[in-house]
């Protein structure tokens, strides 16, 4: 568990899963210590290609499948705050630069969290993390120095620790192992084979936990570094 | 969804022709395709709640499919790797061609309301 003690997590990512996948055993760890977390997700995943083999969803009906398994998720982690923005997915970037800032500064100053978790811009490979994730550093370095939330951010960029070192976080999760797999497990229509390759593994006798199931990695966001000089 | 069934489908696209339709066109590779391979050149498209009026649609006989659209003002639609087809209970002709893994490649649907979204 991370040492820091917070008082209200916000998490902004635009798609159902990219919470499963980066941190959600650090969120059920701090949803387990009694912190309230809002999750801000921006899209319903409706580009997403995994409809299955054979498949059991289409184009048509995989939003709503995908907000179900969103739902089950938070459950599984403790998200108490669940809110869907209604953007569409794959299309983030083409929304208004500004009208995204708003949108961040909107949440932070509604909730006042004491630690936001997105991605790494320039490091989040997915054009919809990118422009989430530079949308939610923008409404942050709008804010006084003092007044800014702590800023965590997922990187896994194929040039990540080329260019920004080994992550500054190392977190344990062993401990909610079984919500972690719970929230993996509640986006079945995306992360399904990924759990059978899992389950594969263990039946041919490999006794060391994916390291999914271990540990989850976290960059803290470096100002003086920052993306961009300003927006 | 299921496999394309070529008669129901020519059946399908014949009963959407000559009217104002509504169109969702895409091909994707998928947004990680150059993440997970540096020689993948990723490119795509994506059209959604374009009218238009087609006055012949064809969808061609080997698997995977082309279908393609004739428009009534010279203009043409198609979509190549159609293989799986399904009238949804919208009532609305959604086709799919989906890799040799499952994943959706190419998506063309056809609609006589907006789709939603």
């Amino acid at each position: 568990m991370l040492e820091q003690q917070e008082s209200q997590i916000l998490v902004v990512f635009p798609h159902p899963d990219d919470e499963a996948f980066g941190v959600s055993g650090t969120l059920a760890q701090y949803a387990n210590a009694g912190v309230p977390i809002t999750y801000a997700c921006l899209t319903l995943g409706e580009m997403g290609r995994n409809l299955g083999n054979p498949p059991f969803a289409t184009r048509e009906s995989l939003p709503e499948i995908r907000k179900k398994e969103l739902q089950a998720s938070c459950e599984a982690i403790g998200i108490n705050d669940l809110r869907m923005m209604g953007l569409r997915d794959k299309t983030v970037e083409f929304e208004d630069d500004e009208k995204m800032v708003q949108m961040m500064t909107k949440l932070i100053d509604e909730l006042n969290p004491s630690l936001v978790l997105t991605f790494y811009p320039n490091y989040a490979v997915h054009p919809d993390h990118e422009a989430t994730c530079k949308a939610v550093v923008r409404a942050i370095r709008r804010m006084k120095e003092e007044d800014r939330p702590r800023l965590y951010c997922v990187a896994f960029a194929n040039d990540t620790v080329e260019n920004l070192g080994e992550p500054h976080l190392i977190n344990d999760i062993r401990d909610v192992k079984e919500q972690k797999i719970g929230s993996m497990r509640a986006h079945a229509s995306q992360t399904g084979w990924m759990m059978q390759e899992e389950e594969k593994r263990k039946e041919d006798g490999d006794t060391e936990s994916h390291n999914w199931f271990t540990e989850e990695a976290i960059y803290i966001y470096d100002w003086n570094r920052d993306f961009e000089e300003s927006f | 969804m299921e496999q394309v069934k070529i008669d129901e489908l020519q059946t399908l696209i014949n009963s959407f022709a000559n009217e104002d339709v509504y169109i969702h066109l895409e091909t994707t590779n998928g947004a990680y395709a150059s993440h997970f391979d540096e020689k993948v050149f990723n490119a795509g498209c994506f059209i959604r709640n374009i009218v238009v009026q087609y006055e012949l649609g064809k969808v061609t006989a080997e698997a995977p499919h082309r279908v393609g659209l004739k428009l009534a003002n010279g203009g043409w639609i198609y979509a190549q790797g159609i293989t799986h087809f399904e009238l949804d209970e919208q009532g609305r002709l959604l086709m799919a061609g989906h890799d040799y893994e499952g994943k959706l490649a190419v998506a063309l649907e056809i609609s006589k309301t907006p789709f939603s979204y």
